[in-house]
């Protein structure tokens, strides 16, 4: 046990650090309250007056609100959805040994590496247009008329693009969860006569149930605030199909110059994206304990 | 019934024969022990029989049927690890009922059996317990558990005592025998641990390089090893081995003696040596001398035999309790 000089000193000298880091994030947050109580718009910027909730009001009030919220979470449920199976798919493949095991991974991983604008942009325009895509493509070669992607399935095209970007970040966590698997343990259930399915359900499910927990609470993190896909294919359209509350606060912000409504919209979000998080640690948390 | 019968099993990884051609009975009820020194291929063995490892070409016959083919599971043998795999996120209950949930028996019989084996193995305040929250002696009844509920052929241990400290592994080794008392069911155990080989078996198998060295009960392989390689492996401590004149003498390329087969004198005998360090058990003294011409020897001495280091002693084997080898380091005579 420390000494309580240790423990001063010790204070001490992470105080700078931690301090530094509590204005990091104390002071953008704080302008951002400061902002979303006043009316504060651009194109009306000389006329700045103090409103309290009014922005609040306004923002929670407008129909597209409630449908960006569903959208978020459709976003997120689904693309947590593919990635998690498909991950878990993707990384029992990858586990057995096959030729080429180092380059085969290696691909697999690279998506992620590639810009969300990047990605985006190839799938909008080399794999999803309807006139000069890889899948109008492919449809035409089976006789069937091509998909117009992002006019006639808006949601589901931005979720294959995220979901493909996120894909290999799961399989990639679950697969050394999947290699931390005890070789012993897998011919103790060979001799008790699992098959394949039931030793997936029985075993490896619950000896990877805590990486699977990890992914989950990082994609969600990130998934919450999806912008740059939505920026470069749909715009958040057509209508607000596709318009998330990150890209319908980025709306109220650049498009309609309206500094308070978008901080107001900032400050909803954070909210937001905290029940979320109360609400995933509920369910799944309790894999990260002990 | 439980009769295991290998022809001419042999194994190989790659270019190296890990088994080269073991014939081998194990008759049903048998308590089998494999002994031998780290990579003499007991383990593999085991995993042979177990079926957990496909055989290069031989046989393995069960209850008098041609298994070798036969997938792990189907045999109808129960295997107790080293590490005891037992599964960590299932309940004692649920490791135990495992192999019958997966045979797909009803749960009033699963249950009944479960309750049963935890009985026998002294298990039944634990059957809610995770494997983490048990000692290691009761992890090992799990997995022992988790075997008998099988209601196996033959039980296979491979080296199921070695993560144990000492008094405890003692402690287990007496409740295997309880339980092969009990079960009268055959069991194979794999040790490198010839004092567990001794205490346990009814029929010892010493490997040696992937070949059977010698098959047979505790006492046939103490007293009469068929070569050196027996003869140096099974006793403790290790049987003295004498080359020279004095194996010249009797006929012999090398002579072996057990250290509570050399008589110890302080004024004449056979050898001449001087003690290096005597060890003082109570019951019996370990002598530890350098004899003059035939090198490092032990003598078991009675009771608190009076030794200093540096003290010359006198060492006289008792004759008729000689193992002599010849040149090849077999066995001559009876």
């Amino acid at each position: 046990m420390a000494t309580q000089q240790t423990r001063v000193a010790g204070r001490l000298l992470v105080a700078p650090s931690v301090i530094l880091l509590f204005l990091w994030m104390i002071v953008p947050l704080a302008m951002t309250l400061y902002f979303s109580t006043l009316r504060y718009s651009l194109l009306d910027s000389d006329n700045v007056s103090f409103v309290f909730l009014q922005n609040y009001g306004y923002f929670l009030s407008d129909p597209n609100f409630f449908s960006a919220l569903v959208n978020t979470l459709v976003l997120v449920g689904s693309v947590l959805v593919i990635s998690v199976v498909g991950g878990i798919l993707v990384a029992l493949l990858m586990d057995q040994p096959i030729f080429g095991q180092s380059f085969v991974r290696l691909m697999v991983i690279a998506p992620f590496f590639v810009m969300p604008t990047v990605s985006a942009l190839v799938w909008k325009n080399l794999l999803m247009n309807p006139v000069s895509g890889l899948f109008a493509w492919i449809a035409h070669s089976l006789g069937l008329p091509a998909i117009d992607w992002f006019t006639n399935w808006p949601m589901l095209s931005v979720i294959l693009i995220v979901s493909w970007q996120w894909l290999p970040f799961a399989s990639l966590i679950l697969l050394t969860a999947l290699q931390s698997f005890d070789e012993e343990q897998k011919e103790a259930a060979t001799l008790d006569g699992a098959g394949a399915i039931p030793f997936f359900f029985y075993l490896v499910l619950p000896h990877i149930a805590r990486a699977i927990t990890v992914v989950i609470l990082i994609e969600t993190i990130f998934l919450l605030s999806v912008f740059a896909e939505i920026l470069v294919t749909t715009a958040g359209g057509p209508g607000v199909a596709t318009t998330n509350i990150a890209f319908l606060v980025y709306k109220q912000a650049l498009l309609n110059f309206d500094v308070g409504g978008a901080s107001a919209g900032g400050i909803v979000a954070v909210v937001l994206a905290n029940i979320v998080a109360i609400f995933l640690m509920r369910i799944v948390g309790k894999n990260l304990e002990s | 019934m439980g009769s295991i019968e290998l022809k001419s099993v042999r194994k190989s990884f790659g270019a190296v024969d890990v088994i080269n051609g073991v014939n081998l009975t194990i008759p049903d009820g048998a308590f089998t022990v494999f002994v031998g020194p780290s990579g003499c291929g007991k383990s593999t063995l085991l995993r042979l029989i177990a079926g957990l490892e496909d055989t290069s070409s031989g046989q393995i016959l069960i209850d008098g049927k041609d298994a070798t083919n036969i997938g792990p599971a189907q045999r109808g043998l129960a295997m107790v690890f080293q590490s005891y795999a037992l599964y960590p996120h299932m309940s004692v209950r649920g490791n135990i009922a495992f192999a019958l949930k997966m045979a797909k028996q009803p749960v009033d019989v699963i249950d009944q059996k479960v309750k049963r084996a935890a009985g026998i193995l002294n298990l039944t305040d634990y059957l809610d317990r995770k494997p983490r929250q048990l000692s290691g002696g009761q992890r090992q009844r799990v997995a022992i558990g988790r075997a008998i509920v099988r209601e196996p052929k033959a039980f296979l241990f491979d080296e199921p005592l070695s993560n144990l400290d000492a008094a405890l592994r003692v402690q287990m080794r007496l409740e295997i025998g309880d339980l092969h008392h009990s079960l009268k069911t055959t069991m194979i155990y794999v040790t490198h641990d010839q004092v567990e080989a001794m205490t346990m078996a009814d029929q010892i198998v010493v490997l040696d390089r992937g070949a059977v060295a010698q098959v047979g009960s505790p006492l046939e392989l103490y007293n009469k090893p068929n070569g050196l390689f027996v003869a140096r492996f099974i006793g403790s401590p290790t049987m003295n081995i004498v080359t020279g004149p004095s194996a010249d003498k009797r006929g012999a390329a090398t002579i072996g003696i057990r250290p509570e087969h050399l008589q110890l004198s302080k004024t004449s005998g056979e050898w001449s040596a001087r003690v290096r360090i005597a060890e003082h058990l109570g019951s019996d003294t370990f002598v530890y001398v350098e004899g003059e011409g035939v090198g490092p020897m032990t003598v078991r001495a009675e009771g608190e035999a009076e030794l200093k280091p540096g003290e010359r002693v006198f060492l006289t084997p008792i004759e008729d309790r000689l193992h002599k080898f010849d040149k090849d380091g077999k066995r001559i005579g009876a």
